[in-house]
C-alpha cells in the first residue's frame, strides 16, 4: 500500500519533470510544476503510513494511552500540511509572472523570452 | 532533438535514483522517537484531539507563523506585480458580457454563504477533526472562487481583504506573545484552560489561533484570486 502511494509519487514527479522541461509553453511548464509538487507530497505523506494503523485523532477508539500504538506518524503529515500551502503561493506567483512576461511579448513561448540565455 | 534527449538522460537518472529508493524503503513497524513524544504528550500536555494541529499550531507554531508570512509575501508580491501599471477598466471600455443565466447566478448566491460556513467550520473544529486553519482559509476562497467565476466582473472590496488578513496576522503574534508571558512561552497555548480532550473548548488557544490563521489564509488566498481575475482583459 505505501509502496503503491509511493511509487505513484514518484511516478507524478517523474511526469512534472518531462513536462516542464519538454513544454514551451510557460503556462503549460506552471501546470507540470504543480504535478511533480503533488508528487511531492504524495510521496511524503507516504512515508508516514504505517500498515493496520489510523489517523493520528485522539478518541474513543484511540485513548492517550494507546495512542503510540495505534496512530499513524503525524510528523510527515504536519509537513505537507505546510507543503500544500506554500505550493499553492509558489504557483500562484508563477502565474503572476507569466502574466507580466505575456503582457511584455504577448506570446507565452519560453523560446521568445531570450534575455538571460547565453 | 538533442534537448529531448537530454531531458530523457535527465529523467532516467532520476527515475534510476528513485528505483533504488523505492526498492529499498521499508516501511516503520514502530512509531520515531520525535512521532512518539508527539503520541505520548498531546493529550497531556497541550489537550488537542487531533495530533497534527497541535505539532503545527504549538510544537512547530513558529514554522506555521513563518509558513503565514510566506504566504502573506507571496499575496503581496502578486498583488503588486499585476498591479503595475494597469488601468482600472472604464465601463466603456469593457465589452459586454453575456449573462450568467438564472441558475448560475442564483446557484452561486445559494452556495457561496454555505461554502464559507463549511470553511468556517473546519477551522473552528481543527484541533477535534481532520482540518485546521489552512484547509478552512482555502474552502472560504473556494467560495469566493465560486462568485468570480459567477460573475466575473464582480469587484472585492481589497481594502477589507488586506484589513481582515493584517488583523488577524496582529492578533496571532499578539497571541503568541500572550503565551510567552503567561505561560511557557512564544506561541505556547495553554495560558487559555486546557479543557477536556474532544470538547470544542479545549486545546487552550488552538482553537482561537487555528481560526485567526484560517481568517488570514482566507483573506490571502482571496486576495490572490482577486488579483488574478482582474488581470483578465474584459
Amino acid at each position: 500500500m505505501a509502496h503503491l502511494a509511493m511509487a505513484t509519487g514518484f511516478l507524478l514527479i517523474l511526469i512534472g519533470f518531462y513536462g516542464a522541461l519538454t513544454n514551451r509553453n510557460i503556462l503549460r511548464m506552471i501546470v507540470a510544476f504543480t504535478v511533480a509538487d503533488s508528487g511531492v507530497n504524495l510521496v511524503i505523506v507516504a512515508i508516514g503510513y504505517m500498515r493496520g494503523r489510523t489517523a493520528p485523532i485522539l478518541d474513543a477508539a484511540v485513548t492517550p494511552a494507546t495512542a503510540a500504538a495505534r496512530i499513524i506518524d503525524p510528523v510527515p503529515q504536519a509537513l505537507v500540511l505546510t507543503a500544500i500551502v506554500i505550493g499553492v503561493g509558489v504557483t500562484a506567483l508563477m502565474l503572476a509572472y507569466a502574466y507580466k512576461l505575456y503582457e511584455k511579448k504577448r506570446s507565452l513561448d519560453i523560446g521568445e523570452f531570450t534575455e538571460l540565455k547565453w | 532533438m538533442i534537448k529531448r534527449f537530454i531531458a530523457l538522460v535527465l529523467l532516467l537518472t532520476v527515475g534510476a535514483i528513485f528505483a533504488v529508493l523505492l526498492l529499498g524503503y521499508e516501511p516503520d513497524a514502530e512509531l520515531n522517537a520525535t512521532a512518539r513524544y508527539y503520541a505520548d504528550h498531546t493529550a497531556q500536555d497541550i489537550g488537542s484531539a487531533n495530533i497534527v494541529t497541535a505539532i503545527v499550531v504549538t510544537y512547530r507554531g513558529l514554522d506555521t507563523l513563518g509558513e503565514v508570512t510566506v504566504l502573506f509575501l507571496a499575496a503581496a508580491i502578486v498583488g503588486l506585480v499585476l498591479s503595475q501599471g494597469r488601468q482600472p477598466a472604464s465601463a466603456a471600455t469593457r465589452r459586454n458580457l453575456t449573462p450568467v443565466g438564472e441558475l448560475l447566478a442564483t446557484g452561486s448566491r445559494f452556495l457561496a454563504p454555505l461554502i464559507m460556513l463549511l470553511g468556517v467550520y473546519i477551522f473552528v473544529n481543527g484541533h477535534l477533526t481532520p482540518g485546521g486553519g489552512f484547509q478552512g482559509g482555502a474552502v472560504i476562497a473556494s467560495g469566493m472562487l465560486l462568485l468570480l467565476l459567477a460573475d466575473p466582473l464582480k469587484h472585492f472590496s481589497h481594502g477589507l481583504i488586506s484589513m481582515l488578513e493584517s488583523l488577524s496576522g496582529l492578533l496571532y503574534v499578539a497571541i503568541g506573545l500572550l503565551g510567552l508571558f503567561l505561560a511557557g512561552g512564544f506561541l505556547d497555548n495553554r495560558f487559555l484552560p486546557i479543557g477536556e480532550l474532544g470538547s470544542l473548548a479545549s486545546a487552550g488557544a488552538i482553537p482561537l489561533i487555528y481560526s485567526l490563521i484560517g481568517l488570514k489564509v482566507g483573506a490571502e488566498f482571496s486576495s490572490m484570486l482577486a488579483s488574478l481575475t482582474e488581470t483578465e482583459e474584459l
